[in-house]
Order: C-alpha cells, then sequence, then structure tokens
C-alpha cells in the first residue's frame, strides 16, 4: 500500500515535469519584462510632463515670455524689445520652477523609500516628525536667534537630522524597528508641533507671519544658492538612492525573508538614512509642503501599474509641486497662495481618495 | 517502482546541519536550551512539539536570525564544514533557504517578479540579472506548478496557489538545504497535502536537504524521513516517524492521551487523539 501512495505521486511529479518545454522560458522572460517596461515608460512620461511643467512655470503665467527668447535668456543676453524678460526669468520664475522641481523630487523619493521599506503607508517623513523636525528648528532660529537666509534652511537642516537621529537610536537593533521609528515618530511630530505652538504664541506678530509662511512650505525663498544647495544634495544622495533602492526590493519581503536571502542586518535602514537626508534637504529649502511625499509614492505606483519606483515617485513630486506652485499663484486672481496650501487643499482629497481604493483593491 | 527506489538510503551521511549545545533566548528568555540535533542530508526533517515549545524559534537559529547565546550551528553541505556565523550573508543565502510562517507581500507583485527575488544571493554589484537567473526562476517555476501563474499579481491568487509561488522563492535560491517554518497554514487539507508532496518530490528528486515545522503530528509522521520532537526548549526524540511515533511518544511530547495506528494509505504511524484529560487511550 505505501508503494501505491508513493508511485502515485512520483507519476505526479513526471506529470509536472513533464510540462516543461523550451518555451517556458520565452514566457517567464516576456513576464519578468512587461511589467519593468510598464515601469520605464512611466518615468519617461513622467519626465517629459517635468520638463512641460517647468516650462510652463517659467514661460506662462501673469508675465508671458515666448520659448524663442527663452534660450537667450538663459545664455544671460538681454532681449532689446522686453528688457524686464531677463531679470523676471533669471530671478523669479525659473528658481521658482527649479526649487519646486527638485524639493518635489527629493519630497517624493524620499516619502516613496520610507513607505516602502517600513511597508506603512502612513510612514511619510511629514507624518513621522522629520518634517515637523525641520519647521520646528527653523521657526525657534527665525524668532528667537533671527536668522535669516541660508541660516534658516540650515537651522531646518538640523531639525530635521536631530529627529531622524533619534528615530534610529530608538529603532536601532531591535525587531520591529520599522514600526518603533514610526511610532516613535508620530510621537516626536506632536511633540515637536506643541513647541512650534508656544513660540508662535511668545513671539511678534510679524515673526509669527513669517514663520506661518515659511510652516505652509513656499517656493518663496528660491534663491540661486538655495538652488545650488538642493543641486549638490541630491547629486550626492541620488547614486546612494539607486544603491538603496535594490535593498528595499528585499526589504519589501520582511526583515527574515531579506535576511535569509543575504541582505546584511539593518542595510535597509541605511536607505531610510539616506530617504531622511533627502526629505531633510527639501524641508530646510521650501518648509514643509503638504501630502507631497506622502502622495508620491502611492501615485506613481499606481501609474507603473502597482509596481514601486522611486525614480517614478521623484518625478511625480517634481510635477506636483511645479505645478501646485503655478495654481497658487494664478488660479485666484490677485491672491498668491503658497505651494503648500494648494497641495494641501488637492491632496486631502487625494489622500481619501487613494485610501478608499486602496482599501477596496486590498480585499485579500 | 518500489519505496527502496525512491527512498534515499538512511546510511549515516554527515549531517547537513550539526547543532551542539545551542541556546537561544529572546530578550534574556531562554526558549532553547542546550539543543544537540544532527539534521540528516539529503532527508525531509520535521520538527514537532506543543505550542511555545520553540520549534519556530530552533529554525530561526538554524537559518542564522538569531545569534545564539551558547553553543553553534555548523553546516556541512558537499563536504564543507562551517560555523554558519562565519559565512557571509549572501554566503550562506546559496546554502540555506528559509521560508518564514507568513511573510509580507509586496504590493502589486507579479509571481515572476515575487519568485526572481530569490535570486538575490547569487547577483553582485558587478553581476546583475542574467539568463542563468532565468533558468533558475524556471525551474523554481516548474517543480512548484507555478508556470501558468507567471504573469498574474500574487495577490490575485488563492492561499493554495500563493504558497507554491513563495516556495517557488525559496527553490530559485537553489540552496541544498530548505527551511520552511509552517509551510501549511491558512490551507486546507487538499492544499496541504500538495504543498508537503511537492517538497518530498523536490527532496526525493534533488536530494535536497528539508527542515520544516509542522503543527500536524500526522502529517509529519506522514512526510518525515525524520521527526525532532521538542517541549520546552529541549529535545525530547528524535528518529524516523515509524519508530518514534507511539503512544508513550505523544503523551510525552503532548501531554495527549492518544491510540496510534497504521495509516491505512500510506502506511506510517496514525494518531487517533483521545482526550488531554486521560493519559492513556481509552480501553482496548
Amino acid at each position: 500500500m505505501t508503494v501505491d501512495w508513493l508511485t502515485r505521486t512520483a507519476a505526479h511529479a513526471d506529470a509536472r515535469a513533464a510540462a516543461a518545454g523550451p518555451a517556458d522560458l520565452a514566457r517567464v522572460v516576456r513576464a519578468r519584462r512587461r511589467p519593468a517596461r510598464r515601469v520605464h515608460l512611466a518615468i519617461a512620461a513622467l519626465a517629459v510632463a517635468a520638463v512641460a511643467a517647468v516650462l510652463v512655470r517659467v514661460l506662462l503665467g501673469d508675465y508671458v515670455v515666448a520659448l524663442a527668447d527663452l534660450l537667450p535668456i538663459l545664455r544671460g543676453e538681454t532681449l532689446p524689445d522686453a528688457p524686464g524678460a531677463s531679470f523676471i526669468v533669471m530671478e523669479a520664475k525659473l528658481p521658482r520652477a527649479l526649487v519646486g522641481l527638485l524639493a518635489g523630487a527629493a519630497f517624493g523619493a524620499a516619502g516613496a523609500m520610507f513607505q516602502t521599506t517600513l511597508r506603512n503607508p502612513l510612514a511619510s517623513p511629514d507624518i513621522i516628525g522629520i518634517s515637523l523636525g525641520a519647521s520646528a528648528a527653523a521657526v525657534v532660529a527665525l524668532t528667537f536667534l533671527d536668522a535669516q537666509g541660508i541660516w534658516l534652511p540650515a537651522a531646518a537642516l538640523v531639525g530635521a537630522l536631530a529627529v531622524s537621529l533619534l528615530m534610529y537610536a530608538v529603532g536601532r537593533g531591535t525587531a520591529l524597528a520599522g514600526q518603533r521609528m514610526v511610532l516613535v515618530g508620530i510621537g516626536v511630530a506632536a511633540l515637536l508641533s506643541s513647541v512650534i505652538q508656544f513660540v508662535m504664541t511668545r513671539t511678534s506678530v510679524q515673526d509669527a507671519q513669517a514663520a506661518l509662511v515659511w510652516l505652509t512650505g513656499s517656493l518663496a525663498r528660491a534663491t540661486w544658492p538655495v538652488i545650488g544647495l538642493l543641486t549638490v544634495s541630491l547629486l550626492v544622495l541620488a547614486p546612494l538612492l539607486a544603491v538603496c533602492s535594490r535593498w528595499m526590493r528585499l526589504a519589501e519581503l520582511g526583515d527574515d525573508l531579506s535576511t535569509t536571502l543575504g541582505a546584511p542586518a539593518g542595510r535597509a535602514r541605511l536607505g531610510l538614512v539616506v530617504a531622511v537626508a533627502l526629505a531633510a534637504v527639501a524641508t530646510s529649502a521650501t518648509g514643509p509642503i503638504a501630502f507631497v511625499a506622502f502622495l508620491a509614492g502611492p501615485l506613481a505606483r499606481r501609474l507603473c501599474g502597482g509596481r514601486a519606483s522611486l525614480w517614478a515617485a521623484a518625478l511625480v513630486g517634481a510635477v506636483v509641486v511645479v505645478l501646485a506652485d503655478f495654481a497658487g499663484d494664478y488660479l485666484i486672481p490677485d491672491v498668491n497662495l503658497p505651494v503648500g496650501v494648494v497641495t494641501g487643499a488637492v491632496g486631502a482629497p487625494l489622500m481619501l481618495a487613494v485610501i478608499i481604493t486602496a482599501g477596496r483593491a486590498g480585499k485579500a | 517502482m518500489t519505496s527502496a527506489t525512491l527512498r534515499p538510503a538512511s546510511v549515516a551521511a554527515a549531517p547537513a546541519l550539526r547543532v551542539r549545545g545551542l541556546t537561544l533566548s529572546y530578550d534574556g528568555r531562554r526558549v532553547v536550551d542546550g539543543l544537540d540535533l544532527d539534521v540528516p542530508a539529503g532527508e525531509v526533517t520535521v520538527v514537532v512539539g506543543p505550542n511555545g515549545c520553540g520549534k519556530s524559534t530552533v529554525l530561526r537559529g538554524l537559518a542564522r536570525l538569531l545569534r545564539p547565546s551558547a553553543g553553534s550551528v555548523r553546516l556541512g553541505v558537499d563536504g564543507s564544514d562551517d560555523d554558519v556565523w562565519s559565512l557571509r550573508p549572501k554566503e550562506f543565502a546559496r546554502r540555506v533557504a528559509l521560508l518564514p510562517q507568513s511573510p509580507p507581500l509586496p504590493e502589486g507583485i507579479t509571481v515572476v517578479d515575487l519568485v526572481g527575488r530569490g535570486r538575490h544571493p547569487h547577483h553582485t554589484v558587478m553581476r546583475r540579472w542574467s539568463a542563468a537567473d532565468d533558468e533558475a526562476v524556471v525551474r523554481a517555476m516548474r517543480a512548484t506548478g507555478t508556470l501558468e501563474l507567471a504573469e498574474r499579481h500574487v495577490e490575485e491568487l488563492s492561499g493554495g496557489q500563493r504558497q507554491r509561488v513563495w516556495i517557488a522563492l525559496t527553490l530559485a535560491q537553489e540552496t541544498g538545504v530548505v527551511l520552511l517554518d509552517e509551510p501549511t497554514t491558512y490551507l486546507d487539507v487538499a492544499h496541504q497535502i500538495d504543498v508537503l508532496d511537492l517538497l518530498r518530490d523536490l527532496n526525493r528528486r534533488q536530494g535536497t536537504t528539508v527542515v520544516m515545522v509542522l503543527h500536524d503530528l500526522n502529517l509529519a509522521a506522514r512526510y518525515a524521513d525524520h521527526v525532532v520532537a521538542l517541549r520546552d526548549g529541549r529535545l525530547v526524540g528524535s528518529g524516523a516517524p515509524g519508530d518514534l511515533v507511539d503512544e508513550e511518544f505523544v503523551a510525552r511530547v503532548f501531554g495527549l492521551g492518544s491510540r496510534v495506528i497504521v495509516d491505512p494509505v500510506t502506511g506510517s504511524p496514525l494518531v487517533v487523539p483521545a482526550s488531554t484529560h486521560q493519559q492513556s487511550g481509552p480501553s482496548s
């Protein structure tokens, strides 16, 4: 009887092996490439959209610049028939567009990195206290130390890094480090908002006004030194992020499986350090821009057919910030809305939509 | 075909894993205490024991997920003999694979993509994905019968199909030793049998050493070449199921009164539980 049973299951295995053929390899290769192609397409489309958004921001608006005039302006020539155009483009429109592009990309990539590595859609730097760390430091510097110019982003950077160091220290060497980091971050965020509230009640109306504009997130302080700082930071951090994105793909499988697949322990958290740095740099340049880090990942995922891509998330963040800044300037006549107000107003309903549809899709 | 040609001869080959004095603790609380254990190479070893006896913890110790507070685990595949902690992470990952009990599923991932992640230990900074990886993925999917699902999203699959895909990921790693923590959890009886048949086929065809934790003592007796029984973090018995599993064994390991009869289908021991309140079976 034992023999019968073993023979039957062995025949079962033979049938499985016999089903194999060279077509299988082709099928697997095709199945592997198709979603990857979708991601590449999405990234290409988003890159085009980002360039288009920058052009719209620079050329259109109250003061329209012709596309043909852009190149001479960029070369530093003064247009004979529109002498003011050069100043407006080089000192106002282009810096704003570039800061929006760079900061948006940094927010988007940082948010996606957090959400994927910690496997938690709430794990976005604006929710777990990193943006608030930057805000609290900036507000304190603004009101008590009278910080101006480049010192304001510097203070914000210190604040964001201090919060992330705290989170890293708490999460270090424990199981469920990711969950702990999120919970600690939410607690720290609550503490820091009360610090900000306190400072705001103790300060002069003028300082409070300036702090408030910073707190909503705005591209109004876009200057060439800020662009330089952002560009250098991104050039350093982007290659690191590319390396980390490979570990991120493993981290998605959970701590146990990623460790037994050979990911050195804690390596995925190194990716989080890079993401923190990105979020900190971006926040220091623009203030916290609501919902961009939080939503860029899920939106990019949708565009990529369900796959997570840091590059797509970065591009979504860039497009969203540049367009939101444009809309904030011109949507309501004679009212300049800071970019954070626009992303907040658009982002909140969008977040609800994402949660509701994700809830439906995740029925299994 | 007879059972002799299918079953590897249980000669005293060098064990695939040799555990000596293994002590494993969580936050200072000892869960496994001074365990000595040999995992025979090329056989199916099943770890059984009551809830909380430390069986999953032992598996974590074997898979290097938990650093022992005392003792050692040595890996001896293909003539090697290394302390598992002396190997680099990827080196270890090319020799031993683990399927955890319910790993998180990445959102929106397709079957091929998930299985392909098992190839990570074979990649280096210079050498990324190659044709050899595609072939390994095909072999793993063929062995698990998941080729038909290649393009599907894993989220859409049934529990049984999903578990096959996870096993395919583990097989794509192409290791000599495969560890599985309760691979039949959440599966109905037909899919439990299906998954265990699959693992035994793999062992018989490729000589892969399989170590798994199972809840169900009857499934353990049916599929194991070698049963390891734990209670309170200590070894209470090991050996071939036919020699090991009897009424006294069930009482000693689980504190359960039972009758043990011969399974009419497989010839392995079949435990028919009585009641935890009786220490022996009904009058016979």
